[in-house]
């Protein structure tokens, strides 16, 4: 080896060296930083691709019409994970830092919010878990930091139950009945198996439990035994690649499709136009509603896509998963709001802004004057509970889109806050911590 | 000129079956050593050492294992992924089996907690080596990969391992010795790294003993090696058992402290390929090997996935990610053809050049 190739070997492994360094903050107006960990790739890339857009294109539309939040400009940075646990975690590592430190994580996935509970106790950044995550995590006083919102998945089981119990006529009527629960077998699907559990015992519905094998793309011998097993209703617990074959199968074996739910990760326009006609008449739940009828929707519109009404379908702009995501982003957007009210400074930190997420009081005024009337439910956490009441909705897919067909669905707490508190009180004793104050 | 040992004398058997028979090697391993021990954890960012320096030590460990079993014993195997399972489950046990006894403050020392789940790993790697007596090359591939479906499938659907953890979830303990609670990035870092360093001395140990000649012999033919005297039921076994407590050790770590929580799908398929393609691309039989194979398969992906917006070129996440994929694969080939036993062998033809340099012969 000659000395310039040496020189030049140094110098190579300088230049490699180099992206690992983090740059140095920029420090001049006041700015909101948003980092987002988002999977456009992978095999959970078609849930993926709409919940980033949404909130990409909600934060640019922010900032386009009101030029940030309370006068700071919102910076949105992606990093690509693509559902894989390791990377989430890196990505959190890489953009936590940045821009005078992150403000919250929306990781959209229940392995890297597992992963990243502990992680965000130690740095003060709030999580937002809207609709999936840690059930146990609506325990504010265990989780100071994880945001689930609305209901969690033991809430959605809850209210579905009640969803059904109405269509038969009371909860009375739903004894000897017979509900199989399809579900992926992974951390996410398992977390619906306690309660639907409960419920059975004390309703006295008789339930069969299909576990569905990751990726659950292949799944005939499954159906087959639901087949045999002639349910009553079936409700599903999927995600990605499995909620369309499920419900082609479910079609095939001629199962009256108005009597099969998903949950609200398994009612999407991704999950119901690849199975075609088959999907007629399916119904899930879900928390935000579809279609263009909101101005924050009609706002994106006009301020991002400047009325290019194609260019924005192709972002999924009114899907069920982009409008879910939009309206995360607006209770964050209150959230931001009420910290600066009562801190007094523009850019907040992640501490202030997890007290302007336990103060928000989305209710229908404030969903009115934040755009989101009639899109999703009304909310009021407090730092003790981190659900803060709200419930959800049943649609169904007609002519090829989601309407509702429910009132509002809440969940049963006297089942579900005690299975909360029992879960997270044991999170609290296996990790040797003590619960926080809330006076 | 640089790397030359003339007029180093060896006056006893002691010095000459040294690790490191040559002061070069010594004072380089010497200034590694202390690099990653007091300038990484001073210098670097906590996003370098917890990201990716500790998940790389973490992943190396397990390569370590693997290369034990397939570089040096022969035997190719796909369960690495539920190897490091059962080690990050049993470990979750032994500490929680503690705090059910009385409350949150484990009885059982954080480091025996760790060692025990490398011994149980240890056992359930024999249970699946026995085929190993029988059965070689591809078709013991297949037999480990039923190891690694099984093992996944029983962490899933026993609730006993997961302490009836509705999701299967399992939560990590906080990491605490004497008293002394690792907490920051560095600190678990320098934790990790002592387990790491400790257990490659180890290894490296091993394979230069009786034990290690006796596995390379099975590798190079196991007839050979039987007549002239190993037992082909205790080496293949034992290889099966020292690399199995490797890897369950590494996924001790991997739970406790790189996760801090992990599900049984952290430890799937992909896990034990990506292990496998370390030891491949790092070097069949080869500690050092294993080192440079975690590095590749662990840094490279991050380090390409941070080119793009570091250069200023404003492209979307996805394609950077797929940006990310196509670089990579293309350089797995490349390495592939042009080094086909490995990068570690680079460093071994760097000696040699070193060695005669300014000649070039």
């Amino acid at each position: 080896m000659s000395l310039k190739k040496f020189v030049l070997g140094v110098v190579g492994a300088a230049v490699l060296a180099a992206p690992f360094t983090t740059a140095a903050p920029a420090m001049a107006e006041d700015t909101l930083y948003l980092p987002k960990l988002v999977y456009r790739t992978g095999p959970f890339a078609p849930g993926g691709i709409p919940t980033a857009n949404g909130a990409a294109d909600y934060w640019a539309m922010i900032n386009e019409r009101d030029g940030g939040v309370g006068g700071a400009r919102v910076i949105h940075e992606e990093c690509e994970f693509g559902y894989n646990t390791d990377r989430g975690v890196e990505c959190y590592e890489r953009t936590k830092g940045n821009h005078n430190g992150a403000l919250i994580y929306q990781p959209y996935s229940t392995g890297v919010t597992y992963a990243l509970a502990d992680r965000t106790r130690t740095d003060k950044i709030p999580l937002m878990t809207m609709g999936y995550g840690r059930a146990d995590a609506g325990i504010g006083t265990a989780f100071p930091w994880v945001f689930p919102l609305m209901t969690n998945y033991w809430g959605q089981g809850t209210g579905i139950m009640k969803y059904i119990a109405k269509q038969e006529g009371g909860l009375d009527s739903v004894k000897d009945k017979t509900i199989a629960l399809v579900y992926l077998d992974i951390a996410y699907g398992k977390e619906s198996l306690p309660i639907f559990r409960t419920m059975s015992e004390k309703f006295g519905f008789k339930l069969k439990e299909y576990p569905v094998t990751f990726p659950g793309i292949e799944q005939k011998a499954t159906w087959l035994q639901v087949r045999r097993a002639r349910p009553d209703y079936i409700v599903m617990w999927g995600w990605g690649a499995m909620n369309a074959s499920a419900i082609k199968e479910a079609a095939n074996i001629r199962f009256d499709m108005s009597k099969f739910i998903g949950n609200w990760w398994a009612g999407a326009e991704q999950d119901t136009i690849p199975a075609g006609a088959a999907a007629e008449g399916y119904k899930s739940a879900t928390f935000a509603n579809a279609g263009f009828d909101y101005p924050v929707i009609k706002d994106i519109m006009k301020h991002v896509y400047k009325g290019d009404a194609d260019a924005a379908s192709e972002k999924n702009i009114g899907q069920v998963l982009y409008n879910r995501s939009v309206l995360t982003q607006v209770f964050i957007h209150a959230g931001i709001l009420k910290a600066q009210e009562k801190f007094g400074v523009k850019a907040i930190n992640g501490e202030q802004l997890r007290w302007g997420l336990e103060n928000i009081k989305m209710d229908a005024a404030m969903n009115e004057k934040m755009g989101i009337g009639g899109m999703g439910p009304e909310i009021s956490p407090t730092c003790a509970d981190h659900v803060g009441g709200g419930g959800f909705f049943i649609q169904q897919w007609k002519d090829g889109k989601f309407e509702v067909v429910s009132d509002v669905l809440t969940p049963m707490d006297d089942l579900v806050l005690p299975a909360m508190q029992e879960a997270a009180d044991k999170y609290l004793k296996d990790k040797g911590l003590e619960p926080v104050s809330c006076n | 000129m640089f790397y030359r040992e003339a007029g180093q004398f060896k006056s006893s058997y002691k010095e000459d079956q040294a690790i490191f028979p040559i002061l070069q090697d010594r004072v380089g391993i010497a200034a590694i050593l202390l690099f990653a021990y007091i300038a990484i954890p001073f210098v670097m960012s906590d996003y370098l050492i917890g990201a990716i320096m500790t998940p790389f030590l973490i992943l190396a460990l397990a390569a370590i294992g693997l290369n034990i079993l397939t570089g040096y014993a022969g035997q190719i195997s796909l369960g690495t992924g539920a190897f490091m399972a059962v080690g990050a489950f049993s470990a979750y046990k032994f500490a929680t089996f503690s705090i059910m006894l009385g409350g949150a403050e484990a009885t059982l020392p954080l480091v025996v907690t760790i060692l025990l789940a490398g011994v149980v790993t240890a056992i359930v790697g024999i249970m699946f080596g026995i085929p190993s007596l029988r059965i070689k090359g591809f078709y013991l591939a297949v037999a480990t990969l039923a190891a690694q479906f099984f093992i996944e499938w029983l962490l899933v659907k026993v609730g006993w391992f997961t302490n009836y953890s509705p999701s299967g979830v399992i939560t990590a303990p906080p990491l605490v010795i004497l008293g002394f609670e690792f907490n920051t990035p560095a600190e678990k870092y320098l934790f990790t790294l002592t387990f790491v360093a400790a257990m490659a001395l180890l290894a490296k140990n091993l394979v230069r003993s009786h034990i290690g000649r006796g596995w390379m012999a099975i590798r190079d033919m196991d007839i050979a090696a039987e007549i002239i005297g190993f037992r082909p039921l205790q080496t293949k076994l034992s290889a099966f058992a020292v690399s199995s407590f490797f890897c369950g050790v590494a996924g001790a770590l991997w739970a406790f402290v790189h996760l801090g929580t992990v599900e049984p799908e952290a430890f799937g398929i992909n896990r034990s390929f990506a292990i496998l393609f370390m030891v491949i691309i790092g070097g069949m039989g080869s500690i050092l090997g294993s080192f440079i194979g975690a590095a590749f398969i662990t840094l490279l992906p991050i380090f390409l996935n941070n080119v793009p917006p570091l250069i200023g070129w404003n492209i979307g996440v996805d394609m950077i990610a797929h940006l990310e994929f196509m670089i990579f694969g293309v350089l797995i080939i490349f390495f592939l053809i042009v080094e086909p036993h490995g990068l570690a062998r680079l460093w071994t033809i760097g000696k040699e050049k070193l060695r005669s340099w300014p000649f070039p012969y």
